[in-house]
């Protein structure tokens, strides 16, 4: 038998294949577009839904996950979009410019793009598409080519909107954007968004995506990111939702010389949730915080797979996530960092901690170094465990009742990747998020 | 206000405390003295009830309460401060949140009203200032970046706030340059008062020439050896503890 040959599709295989084969024509862009659509959708008819057997998805079995696909989701309706006024609370009170996108589809009467500071350009991928825009036929699908991941192909085949955002040369963008993505129509739907951010030479913007589904839903999301020379950008997703939606993310990011990226990952809701980020360092003397926080229970799967590419040398990479796991739940951190022949003083380390509070929970952690380099400095580190009891006896014997005590330790476990984000009112909404899904827990 | 009966103290199957004795009376300032080994941190551990420090035998009474049948946490709503040799650290937790939320947990078992913020912030910027912490230090992480006479100094501020009755402080003294160690000292003394009872733990007779004992300890091998004036402090400096070790190995 030849094991690339893959003629039998799981149910959700076909169905993806069956409604791209209906959409193809009705989905936004000319014919390069789809021509880019119809080389990923072979693409995906190859690769199909990734499953334990690859090997970077092996904690996270997709076509377990997707047993069956919802149909694509479609224009929103009133309703929709009326639920959506209240959408991204995951930020509290942070001012932000609202870019709201229902069901996958930008809506323009609930967001905010009046009075765009100089150099910064917004607009949705579907009109983007549509209009051939030039960052399109420049960037997409050119950022991080992901070849193996099927997942990211199926995006490009059925990819319908989502934000490009462009930052011009030299501009900086002082109040955050915020993409706000809720999928909340009446019945449950696949939604698959496509964004582009480039942020130019010199720029900087600080960029919070929201996602949150009810019931039922799957989401594919991919961000594609290009991060100029000397530009810094701080971007934050925050993945919340019903403990049945299977949300697969992919974050693409290029990142020029003497660049500063900081990127967090906050995940407190969803059923199976994939975050993987592919990112690859062009430029040398750039700096990047890859952070991420997790609150976990029921059986609620996290999976943080990052791969952090040092092409050129001198580049400074920090990963470090905090997973907090109850009941039966699970978290996965997978990072690799890849370090090429001539990248030398590459300093890159992760670090992953998870905090067990029932003894249903589990962690999985995979570190993978790849360094081809001599004059490097890479670390990892990997800790799983209970509370701290002498951490929780300093509390106690303060007077604080061990309840309390607890709380206050999860947040100060939380706390430490949280403390990452450059943005104090973001890091106290988070802080905020953290406290309200304590008590929910009874402590 | 403090009596330590026969206590008997085992710490991983050892047995470190071997009936010791101790009476403390309330406006007291004691000094426990002893050898590297002898049960000092043990048995302020045991007075705040760390797990894993069990008492097989005895009883540690606080106002005639026996505290070893209380957690921790009553201990403390009950006036029983334990300053540590080493302040732990707690990034994530801003020291103004765990202040207020001590200090609010304690009076709220007392039955006493919270505090609102601004009285709060009030409290904790006197006390603050008198023992040199900027408060700009205060929103970090408890303990988190702070130097080893700056996390000291933070423990004095902690009995400064929740004024407890009876305070342990377990070698406040180690890692304390000399401007240090009198500013802590100094915090220390402001609290001494004719209803509080101290019990300070050192290995060395420095910290008492800034905090004066009323009476002075020896603890040897689990027990307390000798009871004396300050003075008793002051020939320990100059003879050193082993003939409290040797004495202390000869009896059984």
């Amino acid at each position: 038998m030849n094991a690339e040959l893959r003629s039998v599709k799981t149910n959700a295989e076909q169905a993806l294949a069956d409604a791209y084969a209906v959409a193809k024509t009705t989905l936004p862009g000319d014919g390069k577009v789809l021509k880019l659509r119809e080389a990923a959708a072979a693409r995906f008819d190859a690769l199909g839904l990734p499953h334990r057997r690859v090997e970077e998805w092996k904690y996270t079995d997709l076509r377990v996950a997707l047993r069956d696909a919802r149909p694509l989701a479609g224009p929103p309706d009133a309703a929709a979009k009326a639920l959506a006024k209240d959408a991204g609370g995951l930020i509290g009170d942070v001012d932000a410019r609202r870019i709201v996108f229902v069901d996958g589809t930008f809506v323009p009467e609930l967001s905010d793009l009046a009075d765009l500071s100089p150099g910064l350009t917004i607009r949705s991928m579907a009109e983007a598409l549509a209009k051939d825009d030039p960052l399109i036929a420049s960037h997409l699908g050119k950022v991080v080519v992901a070849e193996r991941e099927g997942v990211v192909a199926l995006n490009t085949a059925l990819m319908r909107d989502g934000a490009v955002v462009h930052v011009a040369k030299g501009a900086t963008v002082e109040r955050p954007i915020h993409l706000v993505f809720a999928s909340n129509g009446k019945t449950p739907a696949s939604v698959f968004i496509r964004s582009l951010v480039v942020v130019e030479e010199g720029a900087r913007v600080m960029l919070v995506e929201s996602h949150e589904a009810t019931a039922g839903y799957q989401v594919n999301t991919a961000l594609e990111m290009v991060v100029g020379d000397n530009a810094h950008v701080d971007h934050i997703k925050l993945t919340g939702g019903a403990s049945d939606v299977v949300h697969v993310s992919s974050l693409l990011a290029a990142v020029g010389a003497k660049a500063r990226l900081n990127d967090f990952a906050f995940n407190i809701g969803g059923g199976v949730v994939r975050n993987q980020t592919f990112i690859r360092f062009d430029g040398e003397g750039t700096l990047a915080g890859l952070r991420g926080a997790s609150l976990l229970n029921g059986k609620q799967h996290v999976d943080s797979t990052l791969v952090v590419d040092h092409k050129a040398g001198g580049c400074q990479s920090r990963e470090v996530f905090a997973t907090v796991l109850d009941g039966e739940s699970r978290g996965v951190f997978q990072g690799k960092i890849v370090v090429r022949p001539h990248a030398q003083q590459t300093d890159a380390r992760m670090m992953t901690r998870a905090l067990l509070l029932s003894d249903e929970a589990e962690a999985d952690n995979k570190p993978e170094l790849e360094i081809f380099a001599d004059d490097v400095q890479c670390g990892h580190g990997a800790t799983s465990g209970a509370l701290d009891k002498e951490l929780k006896f300093y509390l106690m014997a303060r007077g604080i009742p061990e309840k309390e005590a607890e709380a206050l330790l999860v947040q100060a476990f939380v706390g430490e990747a949280i403390e990452g984000i450059e943005h104090a009112g973001l890091r106290e909404a988070l802080m905020e998020q953290v406290v309200a899904w304590l008590q929910a827990r009874g402590s | 206000m403090l009596e330590v009966k026969n206590l008997h103290v085992t710490v991983d199957g050892r047995e470190i405390l071997k009936g010791l004795d101790l009476a403390v009376n309330k406006g007291e300032v004691h000094a426990i003295m002893g050898p590297n080994g002898s049960g000092k941190s043990t048995l302020a551990y045991v007075m705040a009830g760390k797990p894993g420090y069990e008492a097989t035998k005895g009883e540690i009474l606080l106002d005639g309460e026996n505290v070893l049948e209380m957690e921790s946490d009553e201990r403390a709503a009950k006036g029983l401060f334990l300053a540590f040799q080493y302040p732990l650290e707690i990034p994530g937790v801003a020291t103004m949140t765990f202040l207020r939320t001590a200090l609010n947990a304690q009076r709220k078992k007392r039955a006493e009203a919270e505090l609102s913020t601004p009285q709060f912030l009030k409290l904790v910027r006197e006390a603050a200032g008198k023992l040199e912490i900027d408060t700009e230090m205060l929103r970090r992480g408890v303990n988190v970046g702070f130097s080893g006479g700056e996390k000291k100094r933070n423990e004095i501020l902690q009995m400064a706030l929740l004024q407890p009755r009876l305070c342990v402080l377990d070698e406040t003294d180690s890692g304390l340059d000399i401007d240090a160690l009198k500013i802590v000292s100094d915090g220390v003394n402001r609290l001494r008062s004719p209803d509080r009872a101290m019990v300070v733990i050192t290995h060395y007779q420095r910290l008492l020439d800034h905090i004066v004992p009323d009476v002075v300890h020896v603890l040897s091998r689990g027990r307390i050896v000798k009871t004396g004036s300050k003075e008793l402090a002051l020939e320990l400096e100059a003879k050193g503890y082993a003939e409290y070790q040797e004495e202390a190995t000869l009896s059984p």
